[in-house]
C-alpha cells in the first residue's frame, strides 16, 4: 500500500532574479515580516515574563524583557484552587471524547460523500450544507436539548454539536483528490466491501486529514465555553474555560473581600494568578499543534483549496 | 459521465450495493436531524406565545407580535447599528490575510519562513476567554502594557476596554492579531497550486517580482478570496457571541450590545423565549438574503459562486 501514499511534493524554488528592484522589494518585505513577528510575539512573551515577576514591578512598568523580582507565587496560588483542577480534568475528558466522536462522525460522512457512485450525493450534501446557513437559533436549540434530557449532562458537551459541515467539506475534498478511484475497483474485485475498504485502505492513507481535523476539533473543545455556559448547571462539570472566565474576566476572586491589608494581599495574589492561569491554560494546546503542523500542507491545503 | 434517464432498478441496485456508504453517513445524518433540523421546527415559537407547559405545537399563535415588539423597542436601532459597525469593520480587514499570504509566498522556503508561519498561526490557538483576559491585562491603562508604554512617553493611556468609542476597533484589531496567520493558510495553499512554469515564463519575459505578484499571484487568489468573501458577507449580521459577550462591561455598553448578545439576554437570562427567537429569526433571515444577493452578484461579475 505504501506505494500509493499521496506524494507530498515540495514546490521547487523559484528562479532567482538579481535585479535591484527585486532586492529592494525583498528587503522591505523582510523588514515588514520582522515587525509583524514582533507584534505577534511580544504580547505573548510579556505574559510569560510577567507571570514570573513581582506584580508591583509589572504594574509599575519595569518588566520589559526579563522577569523582575522573580517569583513563583502566581503558580503557587494557582495550585490551591481546586476548581481549576476539576476544570482541567473536565476539559480533558470533553476534549478527548468529543474529538473521538467528532472524528468518527465527520470523517466517515465525508468519505461517503466523496464517492461519485453514492446515489443522491447532491441532495445529501445539500442536507448538510443547508445547516451552515440556516439554523433554529439559540432558544429552539436550547429547548431541543432540554426535551432530549441532555441539559446538564456529560453527553451535551460531546455529542449534539459534533457534526461540523465545514470539516466534512474539507475532508471530502481531501478524499476526492488523494484517494485514487482505481483503488476501490481493485478492492471490489477482491471482494472487499465498502466498510472494510474504508477501514483498511482509506483510513491508513488519510493520516494527514485525520490529524488536521483532529486538531481542529480538539482545539474547539479545549477552548469552548459557550455550550458549558448555556447547557451546564453543575459547577463540578464546568470546563476549564468557564472557570477561567470567572478568574480572568468577571473577577469573582476579588468580589466580597473586605478592605485592609488582607484584602490587599488577596488582590495581589489574584492579579498574579491571572498571568499564570493564562500560561497554564494555553500551553497544553500550543504544545500539540507543532506536531500536527507538518500535515497542514497535505491536509488543509489539498482539502480547502480545490473545493 | 453518461447523461439520460437512470432506470429506477439500477438506482436501487446501486444503493443496495453501496449500503456501507449509507451506514457511514448515518451517524452524521441523524445528529444533524436531531440537533440542526429539529430546532428549525422550534423557530415557530417566534410566531407564538410560547409557554413551556403547552409546548411548541400547542402554544397559541401570536402572529408578528414579537417582531413588531422588537422593531419598536428602543434597542432595535442600536443593536443593529452596533452589529453592522462591527461586521462591516471586520469585513474591511479581509484583505490583510491575503496580503500576508502573498508575502509568505515571496519568502524563500527556509527556516525563517517556517518560523514565521509557525508563530503567525500560534495566537489562533488561544481561547476566546484567555484572549479577552489577555486584552484586559495588556490594554489596562493603569497596569497594562499599553499603560506602561504610554507612561514611558509621559502620556495618559486611553481606557481601551472601558470606552464605547474604542469598542469596535479593539474588537476588530484584536481579531486580526489573533487570526491573520491562520486565515492566510488557505491563500498560501492556493498560491502553492500555481504552476511554476508560469513564473519561469514571466522571468523570461523580464517580469520583476512585483509584476509576478500583480499578474500571476493576485489573479490566482481571486476565486478563493471571492468564495470566502461571499461567506463572510452572508454572515454580516452574525457577529460572534462569544468574544463580544466577554468584552462587554458597563462602560462600553452603548456600543457593545449586538444582536446575538441581546438574543441571549432576552432569551436565557430573562426567559422571554418567543421574543428572543423572533430577534434571532430576523437576524438569520437577513443573513440568508444577504448571502443569496452577494452570491448572485458575484455570479454575474466573476462567475464565482457558492452554488
Amino acid at each position: 500500500m505504501g506505494v500509493l501514499q499521496p506524494a507530498a511534493q515540495e514546490k521547487t524554488g523559484k528562479i532567482k532574479n538579481s535585479r535591484t528592484s527585486d532586492t529592494v522589494m525583498e528587503f522591505i518585505m523582510y523588514v515588514i515580516a520582522a515587525v509583524f513577528l514582533l507584534i505577534l510575539i511580544y504580547p505573548l512573551f510579556f505574559i510569560v515574563i510577567a507571570s514570573f515577576s513581582d506584580p508591583s514591578a509589572v504594574a509599575g512598568g519595569q518588566v520589559w524583557l526579563f522577569p523582575k523580582g522573580f517569583t513563583l507565587d502566581g503558580y503557587k496560588e494557582l495550585l490551591r484552587h481546586d476548581n481549576i483542577w476539576t476544570g482541567y480534568r473536565n476539559t480533558i475528558l470533553y476534549t478527548v471524547i468529543g474529538t473521538v466522536i467528532g472524528l468518527a462522525v465527520n470523517i466517515s460522512a465525508a468519505y461517503a460523500l466523496s464517492r461519485k457512485d453514492l446515489t443522491g450525493r447532491k441532495y445529501i450534501s445539500l442536507y448538510f450544507i443547508f445547516t451552515m446557513f440556516f439554523n433554529g437559533g439559540l432558544i429552539p436549540t436550547f429547548l431541543t436539548i432540554r426535551d432530549f434530557q441532555l441539559y446538564d449532562t456529560f453527553l451535551v458537551m460531546v455529542l449534539p454539536f459534533s457534526v461540523g459541515v465545514y470539516n466534512i467539506i474539507v475532508a471530502r475534498t481531501f478524499f476526492q483528490t488523494s484517494i485514487p478511484g482505481d483503488l476501490w475497483e481493485a478492492a471490489q474485485i477482491d471482494g472487499c466491501g465498502n466498510l472494510r475498504y474504508f477501514a483498511r485502505v482509506v483510513l491508513p492513507l488519510s493520516k494527514a486529514i485525520v490529524a488536521v481535523l483532529g486538531l481542529w476539533i480538539a482545539v474547539g473543545y479545549w477552548n469552548s465555553y459557550f455550550n458549558a455556559l448555556i447547557y451546564l448547571k453543575n459547577p463540578d462539570m464546568y470546563p476549564l474555560q468557564l472557570i477561567l472566565r470567572n478568574i480572568l474576566i468577571t473577577n469573582q476572586m476579588q468580589s466580597g473581600m473586605g478592605t485592609g491589608e488582607a484584602a490587599q494581599i488577596a488582590l495581589r495574589l489574584a492579579n498574579m494568578m491571572r498571568y499564570s492561569v493564562i500560561i497554564v491554560a494555553t500551553v497544553p494546546i500550543m504544545c500539540v499543534y507543532p506536531f500536527v503542523q507538518k500535515y497542514f500542507n497535505q491536509g488543509v491545503m489539498i482539502g480547502a483549496v480545490k473545493e | 459521465m453518461k447523461s439520460g434517464h437512470r432506470r429506477p432498478g439500477r438506482t436501487w441496485g446501486q444503493i443496495k450495493r453501496n449500503w456501507g456508504l449509507y451506514a457511514l453517513l448515518f451517524p452524521a445524518a441523524v445528529l444533524t436531524l436531531l440537533f440542526a433540523y429539529k430546532p428549525m421546527y422550534g423557530v415557530l415559537i417566534a410566531f407564538k406565545d410560547y409557554s413551556p407547559a403547552l409546548g411548541i405545537t400547542d402554544s397559541p399563535w401570536a402572529g408578528f407580535k414579537y417582531f413588531e415588539k422588537f422593531f419598536h423597542s428602543y434597542q432595535f436601532s442600536s443593536t443593529i447599528k452596533n452589529t453592522l459597525i462591527i461586521s462591516v469593520y471586520s469585513l474591511i480587514t479581509f484583505p490583510i490575510p491575503v496580503m500576508l499570504a502573498l508575502m509568505v509566498n515571496q519568502m524563500r522556503p527556509n527556516r525563517f519562513r517556517r518560523f514565521f508561519q509557525t508563530v503567525s498561526y500560534m495566537p489562533h490557538f488561544i481561547s476566546t476567554v484567555v484572549m479577552v483576559g489577555l486584552m484586559m491585562i495588556l490594554l489596562s491603562p493603569s497596569t497594562g502594557l499599553v499603560g506602561n508604554l504610554y507612561s514611558l512617553f509621559g502620556k495618559e493611556a486611553p481606557d481601551l476596554m472601558g470606552s464605547a468609542g474604542w469598542f469596535s476597533s479593539v474588537y476588530v484589531w484584536s481579531d486580526v492579531w489573533q487570526h491573520v496567520g491562520w486565515d492566510s493558510i488557505i491563500f498560501i495553499a492556493a498560491l502553492s497550486a500555481v504552476d511554476p512554469s508560469l513564473y519561469e515564463a514571466a522571468t523570461v519575459d523580464g517580469a520583476s517580482r512585483w509584476h509576478k505578484v500583480r499578474y500571476i499571484d493576485i489573479p490566482m487568489l481571486m476565486p478563493t478570496a471571492i468564495t470566502l468573501l461571499i461567506l463572510r458577507v452572508g454572515g454580516l449580521l452574525g457577529v460572534g457571541f462569544e468574544k463580544v459577550y466577554l468584552m462587554q462591561n458597563d462602560l462600553n455598553a452603548t456600543s457593545s450590545e449586538i444582536l446575538s448578545t441581546y438574543v441571549y439576554k432576552i432569551g436565557l437570562l430573562s426567559s422571554q423565549y418567543s421574543f428572543s427567537s423572533a430577534i434571532n429569526l430576523f437576524n438569520t433571515v437577513i443573513n440568508f438574503i444577504l448571502l443569496i444577493m452577494v452570491n448572485q452578484i458575484s455570479k454575474k461579475l466573476s462567475e464565482n459562486s457558492l452554488w
